[in-house]
């Protein structure tokens, strides 16, 4: 079998990517999507406020993803769910599924939309027994959402990542006292909104600075202790305060699943931690093209949906036109940027407009992003105010680089205002 | 006279907000800070009534899922919320069910149902 374009993913990526390619002329499509059924996150995420700038309004996540699926299905475009791919080659996926059995079907071009999982409790060092208890804010938000448990009575979240929060404010309502969110950085990682709706409105207190210590109970999580952390990271000692509590959720990060990507010999940046990408969003392996949270970890469905789309677009592109002679531009980030997607730029094929996304690495007041063509500043934008936790993105014209065609580095950085 | 801070919630941005308030005359004197309109109307409601939309997810029986997903279909007051979700806990729901379909009518007196926000086809 030989397919135009093979999607991995049917979240919000894959179909965005797959409605994209489709509408610039892709007859034969297939999306493979490892669940039983499409939209993947968004159909745990029931809280609302999706879709403000895609669709100006205020929707939940399984209402968002339903959009997306209706488009993927008036198109009549294939998908498999059930579906788990173990392999990417150039222009190869291999999948499994009880139907068929193990299948490798050829690709013109593959879009990479896997997305991404929680950092676990593994990760993150913390002593004290394994009881139950401890869940990674997602499970507990599929467990209560998706499966109707309750999960627990008394919670101490670590991590004030989005779900997290979302978090609190779900258990909350579902008759749990959370009782703190203890945060390791000075600042949340979470969206401002989140804090506000999900944990001022419940007066849950979030404690910035601090970390779990120590987990107490052999069968059941007992209690739990969180300490002040030093600039260090380190606790200070003579900080501890003990909760009581039988649950731990833990929001502490997220992480683009590239096992395929790598496989499949796709550069990995050690930053995103998700593939190094040009303006096409196509990666350092001809024909495969990557986007949503396999790409970066997005805190905005919204600018998955707008990623995908251009990731589909080009995809489509590159089946009916084939590859194009590259002249690869690097993107730098420095000065307070962390990393920027795409890293590089061609500049004689690119886009009327790119869309440079990229997040900072504190909490800034009051400084401008920079965009540098070699030593010449072309782009001077002043923030209010820029998170680690909210995405930043600058576009960069075509126009803007008349007069600029010999630039060897573009630089993306913060400056003083 | 009272002045509060909030953080307006309208976009991503989180504008900080002050907002002056006349509490003799229940009124709101001044709102500084936000960037657009969405963050001045969301002030002087958030200070004077806050709303709120409610999700969260209700049984289902018959269904090729067990729970489904739901809301308040538009802003209810802030004040209620509790006692809406009194309400969600007690509900429940037969598949099929669509999108938009009312699984509580007229919640709690504040003439807004709650209304599934997925999918659930019938059981095969």
């Amino acid at each position: 079998m030989r397919h135009d374009i093979v999607i991995i993913g049917g979240g919000p990526a894959g179909l965005a990517a797959a409605v994209s390619a489709r509408k610039q002329g892709v007859e034969d499509i297939l999306i493979l999507e490892r669940s039983e059924s499409l939209g993947g996150i968004l159909n745990q995420c029931i809280h609302n406020g999706f879709g403000l700038h895609t669709f100006k309004e205020e929707l939940t996540g399984p209402e968002y993803a339903q959009r997306f699926i209706d488009q993927v299905l008036e198109l009549g475009i294939p998908y498999k769910t059930n579906s788990m791919v173990l392999d990417v080659q150039p222009h190869k996926v291999t999948y499994i599924n009880r139907a068929e059995g193990m299948v490798t079907v050829e690709a013109g071009a593959i879009v990479l939309a896997m997305g991404c999982r929680e950092r676990p409790r593994g990760a993150l060092n913390i002593p004290g027994y394994r009881p139950a208890g401890i869940y990674s804010a997602g499970t507990a938000q599929r467990l209560m959402n998706i499966e109707g448990y309750k999960v627990g009575n008394k919670v101490v979240i670590l991590g004030s990542g989005d779900i997290g929060l979302i978090m609190a404010r779900r258990m909350t309502l579902e008759g749990a006292k959370v009782e703190v969110v203890a945060e390791l950085m000075p600042y949340s990682g979470g969206l401002k909104r989140n804090i506000v709706q999900c944990l001022n409105d419940y007066g849950i207190p979030l404690k910035l600075s601090h970390t779990v210590v120590d987990i107490e109970g052999k069968e059941r999580v007992t209690g739990i202790t969180i300490a002040e952390v030093g600039p260090d990271h380190k606790p200070v000692r003579g900080t501890e305060e003990h909760y009581e509590c039988d649950t731990l959720l833990l929001s502490v990060g997220l992480l683009p699943e590239n096992e395929l990507s790598r496989a499949a010999g796709v550069s990995i940046s050690p930053v995103t931690n998700g593939p190094v990408v040009d303006d096409t969003l196509e990666t350092s392996q001809e024909g495969i093209f990557a986007c949503g949270n396999v790409l970066h970890v997005h805190d905005l469905v919204d600018y998955v949906s707008e990623e995908a789309t251009l990731a589909g677009k080009n995809a489509a592109l590159y089946v009916q036109n084939g590859a194009k002679p590259k002249h690869e531009i690097p993107l730098v980030a420095q000065d307070g940027v962390r990393y920027t997607v795409p890293q590089t730029i061609d500049i004689a094929t690119m886009a009327d407009m790119v869309t440079v996304r990229f997040r900072v690495t504190g909490v800034f007041q009051g400084r401008s992003v920079c965009v540098y063509y070699d030593d010449q500043c072309v782009t001077r934008l002043k923030k209010k105010v820029m998170a680690p936790g909210e995405m930043q993105q600058v576009l960069l014209t075509k126009k803007s680089f008349v007069g600029h065609e010999g630039v060897k580095t573009i630089t993306v950085k913060t400056e003083e205002n | 006279m009272s002045t509060k801070e909030l953080t307006c919630i309208g976009c991503p941005l989180g504008c900080q907000i002050t907002v002056e308030f006349d509490d003799e005359k229940k009124q709101v004197v001044s709102v500084t800070g936000n960037s657009c309109k969405t963050g001045d109307i969301y002030a002087r409601r958030e200070v004077t009534n806050p709303t709120r939309i409610v999700t969260s997810s209700i049984p289902v029986t018959g269904g090729d899922a067990v729970r489904v997903s739901c809301k308040t279909q538009r802003d209810i007051p802030k004040s209620m919320i509790f006692e809406i979700m009194q309400e969600i806990h007690k509900a429940s729901a037969k598949a099929p069910l669509k999108i938009g379909d009312v699984l509580i009518h007229d919640v709690c007196g504040t003439g807004v149902d709650v209304v599934a926000t997925r999918n659930v086809h019938a059981a095969r």
